[in-house]
């Protein structure tokens, strides 16, 4: 006779320390396995679309900010080459330059926070303080350059609101001397202790075949090995000037597409990025970063869709514009949004102290998701 | 200890008021609630970890509102979140201290006119004892904030609670 269980429904949040943020998850179980894990998002919607029909062009800028809060830089990146295209507006050199480098600055301190929190997620707290030592230097980076640490409204349309610091290029050149040995550091510590790699090989196996029918993208995808990284495939600004990998999962330590090669995907990305900057700062020419920002945003009327590589993924900005001063309407593709909803396939069969390793793993901001 | 050791070497006895110990014992370890809501909790995070090291001041965080002194409302607040936060700070034991950080906390903050689903200012349902402005505040306007709220522990009256 078949012994009949019942299932049990089990809530974790919106408070509980290894949700990144306010995120409610109902857990179906069967005993200590999942069956299905259903997230309640909305515990953080603050009215993005709301504010931008009320706004002008330029004041979007801020509350782009806010919606990925560790990394800024890239949402105003995609808002301005996405206003931008919609204008017609011709960019200088050096802006590009910027844009670039602050872009890539703001992926490693983004992929810092999330390998942090993931190693405390896991029970391994060392490495969070080792992450947020070398994110302090990024942020000062940002500081000597637009005043802020962490929300800075730096680019604007046609431009960015400060040049760098006369400093900026031999501190940066500096940092990066400093972090590729911290990077190791961070390899010995947590990437290949053996301890993170039972808890996280073979755990969470994202397939490339469900990554492609979710739509996952950024980091997440690549783990699972697609080569889709929107800086070489559907280049914006400059990036088809720089040489750099694109790096993707093996499955080295379990099967391709587990939590640890989504993990292994953001310490290449770092090394990659690193690359990047250090081209940009060679090759950054002089020049003036705001001869192209126009006094008075009036885009013509028409809409536009433009998405860039944001550390999480695809951040897709759909801009209508209807001839005035205020936008008509802004959609945001937001990356963890899309990303978040696998979570239910990745579970699957899991037990549930796995349930942390595996959303820890596709690295999610609740700003973004509920915007 | 240190200091006390080196000052006595016989065994001594040191005379203070109740409320002046208790208040001492209360401010010097405050036991923070690790909840993050937005944007404001990754300046709480940075905070606490190496650079500017909360510990110093006897600043834990704790998983669970029952073990926590104090509950810094890092974010928005939304409206869905609201009941959230009051059960949370309800299940705090007493005696318990609110630090409302940033903006939004405060007022609703950028999100103060067209936020149809922001709380304006979390004063609106608990309690707040500090309230540290900025958007997001600086690690050091939060060390700031504690600072004040260790001052407000410190002049505390058993007898006269409000006070």
């Amino acid at each position: 006779m078949a012994l009949k269980t019942e299932e049990m429904v089990l809530n974790m949040g919106p408070q509980h320390p290894s949700t990144h943020g306010v995120l409610r998850l109902e857990l179906v179980l069967d005993g200590e396995l999942i069956e299905n894990v259903i997230p309640h998002i909305g515990y953080l919607h603050r009215c993005f679309e709301k504010h931008c029909e009320a706004m002008t062009y330029p004041q979007v800028i801020p509350y782009t900010d806010r919606m990925d809060y560790l990394a800024s830089m890239y949402n105003e990146f995609g808002y301005v080459v996405a206003m931008e295209r919609l204008m017609n507006i011709e960019v200088p050199e050096r802006v590009q330059y910027i844009r670039v480098i602050m872009g890539e600055f703001q992926r490693i301190a983004s992929h810092l926070v999330a390998l942090g929190t993931y190693g405390a997620d896991i029970g391994a707290f060392t490495p969070f303080l080792f992450c947020f030592r070398d994110r302090e230097k990024i942020l000062n980076l940002f500081e000597i350059t637009c005043g802020a640490r962490l929300l800075y409204n730096y680019m604007w349309i046609g431009g960015v609101s400060h040049d760098l610091h006369a400093d900026f290029i031999r501190l940066a050149n500096e940092f990066i001397k400093e972090f590729r040995p911290n990077l190791k550091e961070l390899n010995d510590l947590l990437t290949f202790n053996q301890i993170f790699i039972d808890r996280t090989a073979n755990v969470g196996i994202l397939p490339a075949e469900t990554a492609i029918n979710y739509g996952i993208t950024g980091p997440n995808l690549r783990a699972s090995g697609v080569k889709w990284d929107l800086r070489r495939d559907d280049p914006y600004s400059i990036y088809d000037k720089f040489d750099f990998e694109i790096p993707i999962g093996k499955g080295e330590k379990g099967t391709t597409g587990d939590c640890w090669d989504r993990y292994y995907m953001r310490v290449r990305e770092m090394e990659e990025s690193l690359k990047i900057i250090e081209q940009a700062l060679d090759q950054i020419p002089e020049g003036d970063v705001s001869s192209a920002i126009p006094k008075r945003v009036k885009p013509p009327v028409g809409q536009i869709y433009a998405r860039v590589e944001n550390p999480r993924g695809e951040l897709g900005y759909f801009i209508i514009s209807d001839g005035s001063l205020n936008p008509y309407r802004i959609k945001v593709r937001a990356p963890s949004f899309v990303n978040l909803e696998v979570l239910g396939e990745l579970c699957k069969g899991h037990l549930v102290a796995d349930v942390v390793a595996i959303l820890g793993s596709i690295d999610i901001v609740l700003g973004e998701i509920d915007r | 200890m240190g200091l006390l050791d080196k000052q006595f070497t016989d065994d001594n006895i040191v005379i203070t008021k109740v409320e002046d110990l208790l208040n001492w014992a209360r401010l010097s370890s405050l036991w923070q609630m690790g909840f993050g809501l937005a944007c404001c909790a990754i300046e709480m995070m940075a905070t606490s970890a190496s650079h500017y090291d909360f510990d110093r001041f006897g600043v834990i965080p704790r998983p669970s509102p029952r073990q926590s002194d104090v509950i810094i409302i890092s974010g928005t607040v939304t409206l869905k979140m609201a009941l959230r936060i009051k059960r949370l700070y309800e299940q705090m034991p007493d005696p318990k201290y609110v630090i409302s950080m940033g903006s939004c906390s405060n007022c609703g903050g950028p999100y103060w006119e067209h936020g149809y689903h922001v709380l304006k200012g979390v004063d609106r349902v608990i309690p707040v004892d500090v309230y540290v402005p900025g958007c997001p505040p600086r690690p050091e306007a939060l060390l700031e904030g504690l600072l004040k709220l260790q001052e407000k522990i410190r002049s505390e009256s058993l007898v006269n609670k409000s006070a």
